[in-house]
C-alpha cells in the first residue's frame, strides 16, 4: 500500500514539474521580449537578449511609441496605434450589428432558405483571404474607395459577417420561441422585438462577440496591409516595417517595445476578460 | 432583412471566389484576361520551383504543426483534468499566446531564435562557446522554426477544447476505471481519449485550416526567407497578385488554397452533420 502512495505521489510531481515546464515554454518569449525592452542601447548591442536589464528603464518604450522609423518616416508606432484605433471601433460595432441583426432574423423568423443561408454563412467562414482579396480590391476600386478608412471598416465587416451571424443565430436559437411570440402578439414589429426583447438578453454574447471581434480585428495584417491605404496602416503592419527595417543598427529594445505596444491591447482584454476570451476563441477559431 | 447579408455573400465571398478560380483557368498575366486556357496556369504554376517549396512546405509545416500542437494540447489538458492547484494560473499562462498577433508571435520567435542575439549567443555566453542552433538562417531547417511558434501560439487553444471535453466524461466511467483498478494514464490513453476521437478530429480540422491560411506568422517570422526556403502558399499568392503582379499564377495558388481548405472541411462538415442527425 505505502508503495502504492508512493508511486502517486512521484506521479503528483512529475505532474506538476511537466506543467511547470511547459508554462516556462509558453512564457519565456514573453518575458524575454519584456526584459529587452527596458534595456538601454548598448546593452542590447553586447548582451544577449536572454540577460536581464541592468538599469531597467522605459526610454525604449518612449522611443518605439514617438520616434521609431520605418525607412526614413519616424513617426513612431502611436500613428500605427490611432490609427488601429480608427478602424476598430467603427468595425467591431458595425460588424456586431450586422452579424446579431442576421443571426436573429434566421433563428426567429421563418425565413425561406434559412437553412441554405447558414450552410453559405458556413462555408463562407472557411474561404481564405487569398482566395477573394483580388476581386475585392478591384470592386472597392470601382466604387472608388479603395485604400481608404471606409475602405477597410468595409472589409472587416464583410469578413466578420459568416462568423458574426452564426455565432449570433446559435445564440438565439436557443432563446425559447414563446418570447418572440408573445412580443408579436402585443403588436411589435422586427425592429422592436429585436431592440427590446432579443438585445437585452444578449449581453453575454455580445460581450463575446465583442472581444472576438476586437482582438481578430486589431490583430489582423494582411488586410490592413492591402485595404488600409498608406494614411491608415494599422499597428501590426507598421510593427512589422519598424522591425524588418535593416538600414543601420537594429535597436532591438525600441523594436521590442513596440511588439509589446501592438500586443498590449489584445493581452489587457484577455487578461481582464477570462472565460469570455476562452469563448470567443473556439466560437471564432475557423475565421480567417 | 436578410437580403444585405445574401447580397454580401452571394457578390463578395462566392462571386469573387468563383471569379479567382475562373481567372486561375484563363491567361490571364498582369491584368485579368478573359481567354480561356484550361490547366495552363497551373502546369506552370507547377513548374515554377517557389511554389513547389511553398506547396511542399505547407504539408511539411502542416503535419508536424498538427502533430505537436495536438500532443502538447491533448497532453495540458489531461494534466490539468487531474485536479491540480493553481489550474487558474497554469491556464492563463497556456492560453495568453492565442490573444497575441501572429506578427508580434513570429517577430518575438525572430528574435528568440536568432543565432547572433537569441538563444545561440545565450547558451554560448555560459560557456559552450561551440554551441550552434541556427535553424532559422538554414534553408533547409528554417520551415521547422515556424513549426516552434505555430505549436507556441495555438496550443492553448486545443487545450481549452479537450479540457472541456475531458470535463464532460460521465463520472460513472471514472467510478468504472477506479473499481477496475486502472491507472489514470492508461485510462486516459486506452478509454477516455478514444471516446474524445470526434473532438480530437474537430481540433486537427482547426489546424489544418490554420496550416493552409497562415500568412502573418511566416511573414514576421521568416518573410519566406533565406531565399524562399520557408515560403507557404499563403505569402505566394499575395506576392504574386500585389508585387509581381502575376494575377494568372496568384489565382492559380490561390484555388490551390480553397481546393486544400475544401478537401479539408467538406469531408467534416459531411461526417460531422450525419452524426449529429442520427
Amino acid at each position: 500500500m505505502r508503495g502504492v502512495n508512493r508511486q502517486a505521489r512521484i506521479g503528483r510531481i512529475g505532474l506538476y514539474l511537466l506543467l511547470i515546464w511547459t508554462c516556462l515554454f509558453f512564457s519565456i518569449p514573453l518575458l524575454v521580449v519584456i526584459a529587452t525592452s527596458l534595456k538601454t542601447s548598448d546593452e542590447v548591442r553586447t548582451f544577449s537578449i536572454f540577460s536581464l536589464p541592468s538599469a531597467p528603464g522605459f526610454a525604449a518604450w518612449v522611443k518605439a511609441w514617438y520616434s521609431a522609423c520605418t525607412g526614413l518616416n519616424c513617426g513612431g508606432v502611436h500613428v500605427g496605434f490611432w490609427n488601429s484605433v480608427r478602424i476598430l471601433i467603427p468595425s467591431v460595432i458595425i460588424s456586431i450589428f450586422a452579424g446579431s441583426v442576421t443571426g436573429y432574423a434566421l433563428s426567429h423568423w421563418r425565413v425561406r432558405g434559412a437553412n441554405i443561408i447558414m450552410l453559405f454563412l458556413l462555408l463562407g467562414a472557411f474561404i481564405p483571404y487569398q482566395v477573394i482579396l483580388y476581386p475585392l480590391v478591384k470592386m472597392f476600386s470601382t466604387v472608388g474607395i479603395y485604400s481608404t478608412l471606409p475602405c477597410i471598416i468595409a472589409v472587416h465587416v464583410l469578413f466578420g459577417l459568416p462568423v458574426m451571424s452564426l455565432l449570433f443565430r446559435n445564440f438565439y436559437a436557443g432563446l425559447p420561441e414563446e418570447l418572440v411570440k408573445a412580443a408579436r402578439i402585443d403588436g411589435a414589429g422586427f425592429w422592436r422585438i429585436f431592440a427590446w426583447v432579443m438585445l437585452p438578453m444578449s449581453v453575454n454574447i455580445l460581450i463575446v462577440a465583442t472581444i472576438l471581434q476586437t482582438t481578430g480585428i486589431w490583430n489582423d495584417y494582411l488586410l490592413g496591409l492591402i485595404f488600409a491605404g498608406r494614411d491608415n496602416i494599422p499597428m501590426t503592419v507598421q510593427l512589422n516595417a519598424i522591425s524588418t527595417t535593416s538600414t543601420g543598427v537594429i535597436e532591438y529594445n525600441v523594436n521590442t517595445a513596440a511588439a509589446l505596444l501592438t500586443a498590449l491591447p489584445p493581452l489587457l482584454i484577455y487578461f481582464f476578460s477570462g472565460r469570455y476570451f476562452v469563448r470567443g476563441i473556439t466560437a471564432g477559431a475557423v475565421k480567417g | 432583412m436578410l437580403a444585405p447579408t445574401v447580397l454580401v455573400m452571394l457578390v463578395c465571398f462566392y462571386g469573387s471566389a468563383l471569379w479567382t478560380v475562373y481567372i486561375s483557368m484563363t491567361r490571364s498575366f498582369l491584368l485579368p484576361t478573359y481567354i480561356f486556357a484550361g490547366g495552363a496556369q497551373y502546369q506552370r504554376l507547377f513548374h515554377t520551383p517557389r511554389w513547389q517549396v511553398a506547396y511542399g512546405n505547407m504539408f511539411l509545416f502542416g503535419a508536424l504543426d498538427i502533430v505537436g500542437t495536438l500532443f502538447l494540447g491533448t497532453l495540458l489538458a489531461v494534466l490539468l483534468d487531474r485536479r491540480v492547484r493553481f489550474e487558474g494560473v497554469f491556464r492563463t499562462i497556456m492560453l495568453y499566446p492565442l490573444s497575441i498577433s501572429f506578427i508580434v508571435t513570429g517577430l518575438t520567435w525572430q528574435w528568440v531564435l536568432s543565432p547572433t542575439i537569441g538563444f545561440e549567443h545565450f547558451v554560448r555566453g555560459l560557456g559552450w562557446t561551440n554551441f550552434v542552433f541556427d535553424w532559422i538562417t538554414r534553408p533547409d531547417r528554417a520551415i521547422y522554426t515556424l513549426v516552434f511558434a505555430g505549436i507556441w501560439h495555438q496550443s492553448g487553444l486545443i487545450m481549452a477544447i479537450m479540457l472541456a471535453g475531458l470535463r464532460g466524461v460521465d463520472r460513472e466511467i471514472w467510478r468504472a476505471i477506479r473499481v477496475e483498478g486502472i491507472p489514470a494514464w492508461r485510462a486516459y490513453i486506452n478509454i477516455v481519449l478514444p471516446m474524445l476521437r470526434p473532438l480530437m478530429v474537430t481540433c486537427i480540422v482547426l489546424i489544418a485550416i490554420a496550416v493552409v491560411k497562415s500568412y502573418d506568422l511566416v511573414v514576421a517570422m521568416t518573410n519566406g526567407g533565406p531565399g524562399f526556403a520557408s515560403d507557404l502558399p499563403g505569402k505566394f499568392v499575395v506576392d504574386f497578385e500585389f508585387e509581381r503582379a502575376n494575377i494568372g499564377q496568384a489565382s492559380a495558388a490561390a484555388t490551390v488554397m480553397l481546393g486544400s481548405v475544401l478537401a479539408i472541411v467538406a469531408p467534416y462538415l459531411y461526417f460531422e452533420l450525419a452524426r449529429t442527425n442520427r
